[in-house]
């Protein structure tokens, strides 16, 4: 038995997965969620097999949304969307269906994903996946953190610093700091260059927030932030830092 | 090759030789740069042949002229002054035919560099055109509107043909529209009102419970006239700001009055509050109904925006003529 979530705010357009998955007995649809938050619920109540998932949906899109589940099923994206094709061709998602789709259409999708099933049971999202999804919007806006049970959207303005902390990156906001299972390198490359610069191997700072760079040590300098926060600047950071400020 | 011209084959002293040497051919070269210099700023497009004659000719009598004196100023050996005095012609012939090449390669030069510019000023022109014609196609074609919407005809086939059928015109209708009208030609409010009521009822059956709408209208407003396509942009953004930025079920309300001598329409949507920056994302919706409002009246005043207790507002004024 296969268990499935679709995850789409239009209500026709879940009615048309469903239609089409009507032939498949072997196929459970669990529940319909209209956005990315009574997804991550749902997965999280359910630990399904599947997923159908738009991409624009209210408040985070799909690609937001698989970020902040720590193993997510497998992914069928349902959308009238073709920009993120190639990145979802390149990935491993199951498949890509660009809406309206026909049946046969579908029907290829849902053969192509019980014979991986019948490879590996455990299917999982592949990094390469992970990647590309969190490469869109190409440079963020914003970061999507799950706290606790809620899911909280930090604007990038909003954000202080960001400092490694073993597998995760803790971001510090104006309502605290949140953790976040990506890599520094990652936020290096999706934040806004010219508002984000690696200081240190371990942080990464918004100009906007530093009020003084002081010298500290031998060769390196420390970034003394608005909310009183001192952050490590390595002797490259220092030069990546001129360099944005202009100085 | 100069000095040993005059030297050997002429038998001069060789003091005399390379200070005339290095003298004359060091003036020439001051000379040819000037003509170099003089070509790029100025570059006649008539009668461009006898500029360069004259030019030439004009150069080389003054050089000829500041060598004559010149050298004979720095020498005053009278075997040598007699050489110079027989030794002008060849000299002015010489300098001539130098400054000649010069110039004519330096025009040569000078007209392939302008035709290159030219050329790529033209490609810019082209190219930015050619970006502002499809940018328009595709605003016009909306393709996640479209896909959506046939992906819900698609649906409602199976279970509800009749509806499925009344969706079918109904985008048909609001299409037809789209590409009939002309973005210059002014329309009825009413009219306008009727093809907006079209997207908008599309867009019901597309989200649902989650969108609803309300519609004042003036009656004075009804026979006022406004820019085809100008309000659908903004309706659109609202509808994408209200249901893309909160979850809950959202009204999008819509009023057109007659104030003075304008037509004025607002719209407003919800947002959140918490996450949205709507005084930074105006969109590029408004954008472009804000460039088309200059190019039609001239005036930056007559779209403005305000965002609070968590409704955006759009108001748009028209002048009526």
């Amino acid at each position: 038995m296969t268990r499935a979530l679709i995850i789409d705010d239009e209500p026709l357009a879940r009615l048309i997965v469903k239609e089409y998955l009507q032939k498949y007995k072997e196929i459970e649809v669990l529940q319909e969620c209209n956005d990315g938050f009574e997804g991550v619920k749902a997965i999280q109540q359910y630990q399904p097999d599947l997923i159908f998932l738009d991409i624009q949906m209210p408040k985070i899109n799909g690609f937001e949304m698989l970020e902040l589940i720590d193993q997510p099923p497998s992914v069928i994206f349902t959308t009238a969307f073709d920009e993120y094709a190639i990145k979802a061709f390149e990935s491993h998602a199951i498949d890509y269906l660009l809406k309206p789709f026909s049946q046969e259409r579908f029907d290829k999708a849902i053969h192509k994903m019980l014979d991986q099933r019948a490879i590996s049971p455990v299917s999982k999202i592949s990094e390469p996946l992970l990647e590309a999804a969190s490469q869109t919007p190409p440079q963020s806006q914003r970061i999507v953190v799950k706290n606790g049970s809620k899911i909280k959207i930090i604007p990038v303005e909003d954000v202080f610093y960001l400092e490694a902390a073993d597998d995760y990156v803790k971001i510090h906001t104006k309502d605290g700091a949140f953790l976040k299972n990506k890599t520094m390198n990652h936020f290096e490359q999706s934040l806004d260059k010219t508002l984000f610069v690696r200081t240190h191997r371990s942080t990464i700072v918004n100009i906007h927030q530093i009020t003084r760079i002081d010298p500290y040590e031998k060769d390196g300098h420390i970034a003394i932030l608005k909310n009183g926060a001192k952050v490590n600047v390595s002797k490259t950071g220092y030069v990546k830092l001129k360099e944005v400020l202009g100085i | 090759m100069f000095f040993k011209t005059l030297h050997v084959d002429f038998g001069v002293e060789w003091p005399y030789a390379l200070g005339d040497s290095l003298a004359s051919n060091g003036l020439l070269l001051v000379f040819c740069i000037l003509v170099m210099i003089n070509l790029r700023f100025y570059n006649p497009r008539k009668g461009r042949i006898i500029h360069l004659f004259a030019l030439c000719l004009t150069v080389s009598s003054i050089w000829t002229a500041i060598v004559r004196f010149g050298l004979a100023v720095i020498f005053s050996d009278e075997h040598y002054l007699d050489f110079l005095d027989h030794s002008m012609p060849a000299r002015f012939y010489m300098g001539f035919l130098i400054t000649g090449c010069c110039a004519l390669i330096s025009t040569l030069w000078y007209n392939q560099e302008e035709q290159k510019e030219n050329e790529k000023h033209k490609m810019d022109a082209e190219k930015m055109a050619r970006d502002a014609e499809l940018f328009k196609l595709r605003q016009q074609l909306q393709p996640h509107f479209l896909f959506n919407s046939l992906n819900s005809i698609s649906a409602l086939a199976a279970t509800q043909p009749q509806q499925a059928r009344k969706m079918i015109q109904q985008l048909s209708d609001f299409l037809r529209g789209t590409l009939k009208k002309e973005d210059q030609q002014l329309i009825g409010w009413k009219e306008e009102l009727q093809y907006l009521n079209l997207y908008l009822d599309i867009e019901k059956v597309r989200f649902g419970h989650r969108l609803s709408t309300e519609i004042s209208s003036d009656p004075e407003a009804d026979s006022m006239l406004l820019p085809s396509m100008l309000l659908q942009p903004l309706v659109e953004n609202a509808i994408k700001f209200g249901l893309y930025d909160t979850t809950e079920a959202i009204t999008i309300s819509l009023t057109a009055r007659k104030e003075n001598n304008y037509l004025v329409v607002t719209v407003k949507n919800p947002f959140d509050e918490e996450t949205s920056r709507p005084s930074q994302g105006t969109g590029f919706g408004l954008h472009s109904v804000q460039r088309r409002l200059y190019l039609l009246y001239a005036r930056n005043d007559l779209l403005s925006t305000e965002a609070a207790e968590s409704i955006f507002t759009t108001t748009l004024k028209i002048p009526q003529a």
